[in-house]
């Protein structure tokens, strides 16, 4: 198993196998979790901190728990109530945090290729844990892993992301990682929420969310990022609910079996009803969660491998 | 000081002409030119032999930033007119868009008096269209033509409220100056730092239509019907401005429009991981966009080209890329840019300086940009060919953010007079 990178900036820059000796790593840990012994000791003795610029719950308590679990000693830092508010520039902090050496470094930011200006000026691996509208890496690899537990395969799947994909950073990485592993990708939502030039992106774009579910063996719905809106996308939620939300009569559409997914937090009746949110035969919402531990762990701990051969080389 | 060029590659817009030939000039003043034998050195004249190199008129430059007053650190007019010199540039055009905004008589002698205390090229300040560019009042026009503004621009600032500018345009008619409009619908533009498409998308950065500068375009040629006024549209970009352009040309009305020499040699892609020396105003268009402005600058549609250099200091563009600052220094990178259209075989010479030197001092009013005689000894001697590697650190400004770093370019000026005097030699 080989992954030859030194951070995981996005899935842009990953070949299949990359992804797949994540996944693979990652479905290991998947059952480490699962134990009640769950200590593994592949980042011990190193250093992992947490740096978010943009508040985060899920993401933030995942990468952490991720790292405490392989013997990490992980640092949360919330950039939001540090020195930034005093003026301090991105590249000060790095260099700041660079000098603490640190190995692993996951940051999360407004703004869009942050991640990949800050991972130029650091030593230690950086991961990116979200990067305005450009990348989430690690969230599509987590829906990646969670449907290949539920369908069993990774590829030559019929799979609808729905929502607010001109806001998302989920829906561009999961665009880049099911398409390059090689399934069909529809996307579906208002013309106001889609991103310019889509249509070149090799997916089958669809403003009607009943013809768009049509036989499709996946659902992601995406969140509606009212925060990342300068207003007028929608006209309203309860618009947008009853043309775009994900009910039970919408998914009727869709194949019977297939899965219901959602990156979180929820808005419940914006862009899924609640019931089927809950509804444990569809909806692997819960398990999306439960698999991002695991996926990033791997990814660390193949970051942490590389780290290692380097300082051994 | 009397000086004869000999066996020059004469490049001549004016005439529509490149011919080999000799140049005398004499006072400061280009004396004759000619082909074939040149005439007898007079009394104590030096002599340059161009051994074939082009020698052609000096480069002017609309739209330059000098940051004085405010950011002397990021460039000031001693190190500007050295970039000017060694980039074969003998007249900058300044804009007002300093820290304050140049828009009283007052801020502007102060600037001519910097610019003629500290700087070896010729400079031509700009003034601000309305107050403090933001585009409520207008500026004291009358006053500021007399302190020696040539026309009036609030640079990328839009002047948003359309009965403002209808006032600001017939007022400058009124005094029989020349507004430069930065072409840009400003709602559509808020926020944006690349232009929208596949890879705006992919990079998920804010992005605007190039759809945009139509229509800012299509405001400003509306009111130049209403008005009359004379107009520039600093910088236009996008081949759907284009046809916009060609017909208020056919109508008559008194408009020209200048691209930048980004525009013309880059494209979106460029940005690639998020490269912020090439984040501009606007942002760099994509593929087609390029090809065809090229070829409007090649039959004439597009008048000017210009460098509109834009120091920033390492500080501003070392950012998450929308939080970086705009804007790229070009005066010593304009002519071996716009030279990789000459090598690309889609500009000839002749063309190039149109572009570069007489169409901008004609606009302006000014005389020189000619080879005739009479004209200024504002020339610039190059070699199309000599091929370098770009150092950014070897530049001149006091700002390095060149989008051309590391970029293998062709063609070196060898040495720049103004006014018949030698301000830069290639050492």
């Amino acid at each position: 198993m080989t992954f030859a990178h030194r951070h995981l900036l996005g899935i842009e820059h990953l070949a299949p196998s990359d992804i797949t000796a994540i996944l693979d790593l990652a479905d290991t840990y998947a059952d480490l979790n699962r134990q009640s012994d769950k200590h593994g000791t592949a980042l011990a003795g190193l250093t992992q901190i947490n740096m978010f610029f943009e508040n985060s719950t899920r993401t933030q308590a995942s990468f952490e728990l991720a790292g405490m679990r392989l013997g990490a000693d992980v640092m949360n830092m919330s950039m939001q109530t540090s020195s930034v508010k005093k003026g301090e520039t991105l590249i000060d902090t790095a260099m700041t945090l660079n000098a603490m050496h640190p190995d692993l470094l996951v940051v999360r930011h407004p703004h869009s290729g942050a991640v990949d200006l800050l991972a130029q000026k650091v030593n230690c691996a950086v991961l990116n844990a979200g990067d305005g509208r450009h990348e989430h890496p690690t969230q599509a690899l987590l829906d990646a892993l969670t449907i290949r537990r539920a369908k069993g395969r990774l590829h030559r799947l019929n799979i609808a992301i729905c929502g607010d994909i001109a806001h998302s950073r989920v829906a561009r990485s999961n665009i880049l990682l099911l398409g390059k592993m090689e399934n069909r990708i529809r996307l579906i939502g208002p013309p106001t929420l889609m991103p310019a030039g889509i249509a070149d992106f090799g997916v089958e774009v669809y403003q009607d969310m009943a013809a768009g579910l049509e036989g499709v063996d996946v659902v992601m719905m995406l969140r509606l990022q009212k925060e990342r809106m300068d207003g007028g996308f929608i006209p309203s939620e309860r618009e947008y609910y009853h043309r775009y939300g994900l009910d039970a009569e919408k998914l009727a559409c869709a194949r019977e079996d297939a899965i219901v997914m959602h990156p979180g937090p929820m808005n419940r009746g914006v862009e899924i009803d609640g019931t089927l949110a809950d509804d444990i035969n569809r909806s692997v919402i819960q398990d999306q969660v439960e698999m991002g531990v695991a996926v990033r762990m791997a990814a660390m701990d193949l970051l942490a491998r590389n780290l290692r051969n380097r300082a051994a080389a | 000081m009397t000086i004869l060029f000999t066996d020059a590659r004469l490049i001549d817009p004016e005439a529509e002409a490149e011919t080999r030939g000799w140049l005398l000039v004499e006072g400061g003043v280009i004396r004759d030119s000619g082909t074939g034998a040149p005439p007898a050195l007079p009394k104590g004249a030096t002599q340059v032999d161009c051994a074939g190199k082009c020698l052609a008129p000096g480069i002017v430059d609309i739209g330059v930033k000098v940051c004085e007053p405010g950011e002397r650190h990021k460039e000031s007019y001693r190190s500007a007119g050295l970039a000017a010199a060694a980039g074969g540039v003998t007249t900058i055009v300044t804009r007002p868009d300093t820290t304050p905004t140049i828009d009283t008589p007052e801020t502007l002698e102060f600037v001519l008096r910097r610019a003629n205390e500290a700087g070896p090229v010729n400079v031509r300040p700009m003034a601000a269209l309305t107050k403090g560019r933001e585009g409520r009042e207008m500026t004291e026009i009358g006053f500021l033509m007399d302190a020696g503004a040539v026309a009036f621009t609030d640079c990328d600032h839009v002047v948003r409220d359309t009965k403002v500018l209808s006032r600001a345009l017939t007022y400058a008619r009124s005094c029989g100056a020349l507004v430069i409009g930065h072409p840009q619908e400003p709602g559509l533009s808020d926020g944006a730092a690349v232009t929208s498409g596949k890879f705006a998308s992919l990079r998920g950065l804010p992005a605007v239509s190039a759809m945009a500068e139509r229509m800012g375009l299509d405001r400003d040629i509306a009111l130049l019907e209403m008005t009359g006024a004379a107009y520039h549209a600093d910088q236009i970009t996008t081949a759907r401005a284009l046809p916009a352009l060609e017909r208020a040309k056919a109508n008559g009305l008194d408009i020209t429009a200048g691209v930048s020499i980004h525009h013309l040699t880059l494209n979106e892609l460029d940005v690639a991981d998020y490269r912020t020396f090439f984040k501009v105003k606007p942002p760099l268009r994509a593929e087609d966009d390029r090809q065809a402005v090229v070829e409007a600058v090649r039959t004439g549609l597009i008048d000017v080209i210009c460098s509109m250099h834009t120091p920033q200091d390492e500080e501003s563009k070392r950012r998450p890329f929308e939080e970086a600052a705009s804007g790229a220094v070009a005066l010593e990178t304009l002519l071996p840019a716009a030279l990789r259209l000459y090598h690309s075989g889609q500009l000839d010479l002749v063309t190039l300086f149109r572009a570069l030197a007489l169409n901008p001092a004609k606009r302006l009013g000014l005389t020189s940009g000619r080879l005739g005689a009479g004209a200024p000894a504002d020339l610039v001697l190059f070699d199309p060919d000599t091929p370098f590697v770009m150092d950014r650190f070897k530049l001149m400004s006091k700002s390095r953010n060149t989008p051309f770093d590391g970029a293998r370019m062709q063609g070196r000026v060898l040495a720049t007079y103004v006014g018949g005097a030698p301000v830069y030699t290639k050492g």
